[in-house]
């Protein structure tokens, strides 16, 4: 068996308890630990990624219990994909922590590497209750995040997050309940053989239970109308944190995509491709609510929030026509507004810690240190998150308005998305003048620009555009690797036979 | 029993419900709970109810009743404990941070408004957290 599979999963869960135990009071030693951690995720996530890039998929019976009885990791090309992404991110925003942020309250860095394992397990499962466990995981580490450095208004806003997903979780458990009670498998695999043959009778509830679960995801993914914990949560959280949460809501993408092409598919019978009414007007409605809110923050925070709604909008929308080639115009998309919404998290809070009581908020201030350096950063990151040329956010948005063309509703995607990126590209502009531009008009130049500044974080948002820059030169090759991808999620027999023909083998 | 348990999940689900959406976090957690206990149950039997039926292998068996769900409400149980005990936690540490225990964020209204809240607070909205805080746990 390939042991490659268990490590990104391995490896932070070790790593977290390590820093627990062992480097609680040494922050050198856990912040040389901690970055190591995210190079080796890495390494890991790029061995993986080669691997899956020769089409096959690769299976993980975990402790050797041949599926659908035991749980199976599953290494196709869009979970590898989805590893390597994370471990970018994760190691772009502990670069930014390990500037001295990371000090502001305890047990940074376990939370820190609890969530990537929780995230490189939602990635990899092949059984959704096993995926609810990952999601479990990956939500205590957040609210820990979350809630880093402290203060009431945090704290409070962090009581918001946690109540929100506690319910999320029933949710999920009553759709994991009602989709097991008809089908007798949690296996995704099993799950795709079994619901064609569920009986007419049964069918109420099973697509109740695949509705309750998109709601799931839909939640996690900031979907309209269940997107309203996000702006609090992210304005609210600390910049670095909300930069990895960029993350936290493709993990509800993913699982959409995941799940409601193998199993409520071309293959499904009647419950065949449940998911798409019910995402595609609220894709676009919360593309629109996103942008919108962009334009209509009071700060800079709220901007970044309502972005990465708009974003996900964008995404889910895209993903709800459910072709090989819209689908790889989303995975697209997912990779570029994932960098650029941590870019520009990590930029707004640089912002914030400059301005003083202002924070972030959207008002006339001083001119603060680095102040021109910062400006162009949120130049280039707003651009990125807008879809402007040239950074790859147009690229992506490029290729949805080619890919949903021949769809019957191609008047509403382009009517929409050009629309609103004119509102987002509008309400950047504006934040960006007010705290940036009109700032030089005020005589008081802020005495503190003498402050030496920390390097690391100017190097993890610089890192993070990068990122975004290689998307943009690298697009043809991407593009080309992404339809790949895209085909293997739409030939689900090909997954099906990875998971369950082991078992054949096994016995 | 099918009613007797029907009728359990169905009243703790809307009371459940209904607590979350009150205003201050001591009904809200104990709705949450009432939603896990609800959800528990409902997981329970998913498996089908049955009576006298043993989940494991046994000699004297006639029958079996499905094992798994079980399985999964013992994961849902700890997992539910676990998140129970965070956002008590949560809930005290807010309600010490900001003097109370409103699940709203003060004034959300409008920033203004916000700008008050913290005044009447007597406290500045801070980025870290406070001394005497950091100084009880360490």
């Amino acid at each position: 068996m390939n042991h490659w599979l268990i490590l990104p999963i391995l490896l932070p869960a070790v790593l977290g308890a390590l820093l627990v135990v062992a480097a609680r009071h040494d922050a050198l030693l856990s912040r040389v630990f901690s970055v190591a951690s995210c190079v080796l995720l890495l390494i890991v996530g790029l061995v993986l990624l080669g691997m899956a890039s020769d089409g096959s998929i690769r299976v993980y019976a975990l402790g050797d219990w041949v599926a659908p009885f035991g749980i199976v990791l599953v290494l196709d090309r869009l979970s590898a994909l989805m590893l390597v992404l994370t471990a970018l991110l994760g190691l772009g925003v502990l670069l930014y922590a390990v500037g001295g942020w990371d000090e502001r309250g305890k047990h940074f860095h376990p939370l820190f590497q609890f969530q990537l394992m929780g995230l490189n397990g939602a990635f990899l499962t092949g059984d959704f209750f096993n995926l609810f466990v990952f999601f479990e995981i990956l939500l205590i580490a957040s609210y820990g995040l979350m809630v880093h450095g402290g203060g009431g208004l945090r704290v409070k806003a962090g009581v918001q997050y946690v109540v929100t997903n506690l319910v999320g979780s029933s949710l999920f458990l009553i759709a994991v309940g009602l989709i097991y009670s008809v089908t007798g498998t949690l296996n995704m695999a099993d799950l795709a053989l079994k619901v064609p043959q569920v009986p007419p009778a049964d069918q109420a509830l099973l697509q109740t239970g695949a509705v309750l679960l998109l709601l799931v995801f839909g939640v996690k993914a900031a979907l309209v109308p269940l997107h309203f914990w996000l702006p609090g949560t992210y304005a609210n959280a600390p910049g670095p944190v909300a930069a990895l949460f960029a993350i936290m809501t493709k993990v509800g993408a993913y699982s959409i995509i995941r799940l409601y092409v193998l199993a409520f598919g071309e293959q499904a019978g009647e419950a065949a491709w449940l998911a798409a009414p019910w995402l595609l007007p609220a894709g676009l409605l919360t593309l629109v609510m996103g942008m919108t809110g962009v334009y209509a923050a009071r700060s800079l925070g709220q901007m970044a929030s309502f972005a990465v709604i708009g974003s996900m909008g964008m995404l889910l929308a895209t993903v709800s026509v459910f072709t090989p080639q819209s689908l790889s115009a989303a995975l697209y998309y997912l990779l570029h507004s994932t960098l650029a919404a941590a870019a520009l998290f990590l930029v707004v809070d640089l912002v914030a810690e400059r301005r003083g009581m202002l924070r972030d908020r959207l008002a006339l201030a001083p001119r603060f240190a680095q102040g021109t350096l910062i400006a162009g950063l949120f130049f280039a990151a707003a651009i990125a998150m807008a879809g402007m040329p040239p950074l790859s956010g147009f690229l992506g948005k490029l290729l949805v308005l080619d890919a949903v063309r021949s769809h019957s509703q191609a008047v509403w995607f382009w009517a929409l998305i050009l629309s609103t990126s004119l509102i987002a590209i509008v309400g950047f502009a504006r934040g960006g003048s007010l705290v940036f531009w009109k700032s030089h008009a005020l005589e008081t130049s802020a005495a503190a620009s003498r402050r030496p500044a920390a390097v690391l974080p100017f190097v993890a948002v610089g890192g993070l555009l990068a990122a975004l820059v290689v998307l943009t030169v690298a697009a043809g090759p991407v593009h080309a690797w992404l339809e790949l991808a895209a085909a293997q999620i739409f030939a689900p027999s090909g997954y099906i036979e990875a998971v369950l023909g082991t078992a054949k083998g096994g016995q | 029993m099918e009613f007797l348990i029907a009728t359990a999940i169905g009243a703790m689900t809307a009371a459940g419900i209904y607590l979350v959406l009150r205003a201050r976090t001591f009904p809200v957690i104990i709705g949450l709970s009432l939603l896990t206990y609800a959800t528990n149950l409902f997981l329970f039997a998913t498996g089908r109810l049955a009576v006298n039926l043993p989940p494991v292998i046994s000699g004297e068996a006639v029958a079996y009743t499905d094992p798994l769900p079980q399985a999964l409400v013992l994961t849902a149980i700890v997992i539910s404990f676990g998140m129970t005990a965070v956002i008590v936690v949560m809930a005290l540490r807010a309600y010490f941070e900001t003097g109370n225990d409103h699940v709203d964020l003060p004034g959300e209204a409008s920033p203004e408004a916000r700008e008050d809240d913290w005044k009447l607070l007597g406290r500045k909205q801070g980025d870290g957290p406070r001394q005497s805080v950091v100084e009880e746990r360490a």
